[in-house]
């Protein structure tokens, strides 16, 4: 339980170190400090998958982050918006914070996961009998291929328009220059 | 409970991130930092203190059948939000890709990441 | 946008056929170990990103043309919804397990088990690692020294 509380207060003074700091590279590079953190604590919270996942995502999105913000002149902005948004904006955080802090306490306590207290839930199905009916002995993608594949295909279709969103913005030539111009190569 | 504490106080650094600063990049860290904390918390929800991870080997079945131990179900962790929080953390991604590729078009428009000099200037 | 010293390309040279296999078992084991189709798709990415970062972009995008990432891209999304609509025609109804309930049951813990679920990590993995590699290919051209000026034009939305 101690490592839990180590990793949790490492994340939490990298954050703080990402919001204060006045300088991109260093911002950037303790975001990958928080990801990084994250990924061991799901080791340690016993969800391999998830580990080699956020692991290797992580790596790929500071690359992204990288490559927009480095390679341009300004990498400092100075100061926050006006004081008085600030104080305003502390404030109705805060509020929150206590509200959440309120929900939290009616949750089962750390350590006890919700489908052992309810006799009929669907995790009971999944890992009771997801062998036998599934065939896969890694469960989690029992869940999320033959269970819950509808998930699945709704994640596929968010992807597959972000991307096509992401390419379109990226474009170089306007179409109507490149039928007008008839320029041979092809710009995504 | 703690726990939830810390990892709900992450989730309002990634708010308070979000909704002060005025750099286009860090407000883009914000929302990057708010979906780890939202990830992380679905996992913890489903954690058993002293458990095994949802992944079925040859020493769990009994001996010569392909039945489970009656033990597993009461040792194993929730698969449920394992399974929820995997496609998120790609879409995650996926959303990174598209603000990032708008920060980089409004900087080639206007030469700055300062979001109160873009309104002021008439392009 | 160009690579790096000779020392990065030499090993780069050798590592990224390395990681590339390393995603193909992560994506075709993934019923049995943990990974799946995400997690091997991203891998399979991260090699041809290694590709661009060490060689340049130019090299990158003759291995790897960007028409031929958006087809594989769509492909596999194709692939994906092709498979679930098979359940349909044979089986009883969209997306059911239909070579583990009625052709294939294959034994437990083997490569060729568990019915649909192999197929349907590598449509994945497919999709996953192409797109990924298509959007930051398409993000390396706004670099600093070849930026197309867009300050000075107005640009239409087509």
């Amino acid at each position: 339980m101690v490592i839990f509380y180590a990793l949790a207060l490492f994340m939490i003074i990298a954050a703080i170190i990402a919001v204060e700091t006045s300088d991109l590279l260093s911002s950037v590079i303790c975001v990958g400090a928080i990801g990084f953190g994250g990924s061991l604590m799901f080791l340690f919270l016993r969800a391999p998958d998830i580990a080699i996942t956020q692991i290797v995502v992580e790596v790929l999105g500071l690359i992204i982050l990288i490559r927009a913000t480095i390679s341009r002149d300004l990498t400092s902005i100075s100061g926050d918006r006006e004081f008085f948004g600030v104080v305003v904006s502390m404030a109705i955080i805060g509020v929150i914070f206590l509200a959440g802090m309120q929900v939290l306490n009616s949750l089962p306590g750390f350590g006890t996961p919700i489908f052992s207290l309810l006799p009929n839930a669907a995790s009971q199905t999944y890992v009771g009998q997801g062998l036998e009916l599934t065939g896969a002995p890694n469960l989690v993608s029992g869940v999320i291929l033959d269970f819950r594949a509808y998930d699945t295909l709704g994640e596929a279709a968010v992807l597959f328009t972000s991307i096509i969103g992401a390419t379109v913005i990226l474009r170089t030539k306007s179409r109507k220059k490149a039928k007008a111009g008839g320029s041979d190569e092809w710009t995504a | 409970m703690m726990l939830y504490a810390l990892c709900f106080l992450l989730f309002t650094i990634g708010l308070y991130c979000a909704v002060v600063k005025k750099n286009m990049v860090k407000i883009v860290l914000g929302i990057m930092i708010m979906e780890y904390a939202a990830n992380l918390f679905l996992i913890m929800l489903g954690y058993r203190i002293g458990g095994v991870a949802p992944i079925v080997d040859a020493s769990q079945l009994e001996p010569g059948t392909q039945q489970l131990v009656s033990g597993f179900i009461n040792r194993c962790v929730d698969p449920l939000p394992q399974a929820l929080v995997l496609t998120a953390i790609v879409i995650s991604l996926g959303s990174l890709a598209l603000m990032i590729s708008i920060c980089v078009r409004i900087y080639g428009k206007y030469h700055t990441f300062d979001i109160t000099e873009i309104r002021r200037l008439r392009g | 946008m160009d690579g790096m010293t000779i020392i990065v390309k030499t090993i780069a040279g050798w590592v990224k056929i390395l990681i590339f296999l390393f995603g193909v078992y992560i994506v075709l084991f993934g019923h049995l170990t943990p990974g799946g189709g995400f997690a091997g798709g991203v891998i399979l990415a991260s090699s041809y990103v290694l590709l661009m970062l060490a060689f340049g972009r130019r090299y990158a995008e003759r291995n790897l043309p960007l028409p031929v990432a958006s087809k594989l891209d769509c492909a596999g999304a194709l692939l994906f919804a092709l498979i679930a609509v098979f359940g349909l025609v044979i089986g009883s109804s969209f997306f059911v397990d239909f070579l583990y309930q009625q052709y294939l049951p294959g034994q437990a813990f083997h490569l060729v088990s568990a019915g649909t679920i192999p197929l349907y990590n590598i449509a994945i993995g497919l999709k996953v690692g192409a797109s990924l590699f298509l959007v930051i290919l398409s993000l390396s051209v706004w670099g600093k020294d070849t930026e197309p000026d867009m300050s000075a034009e107005e640009e239409e939305i087509t």
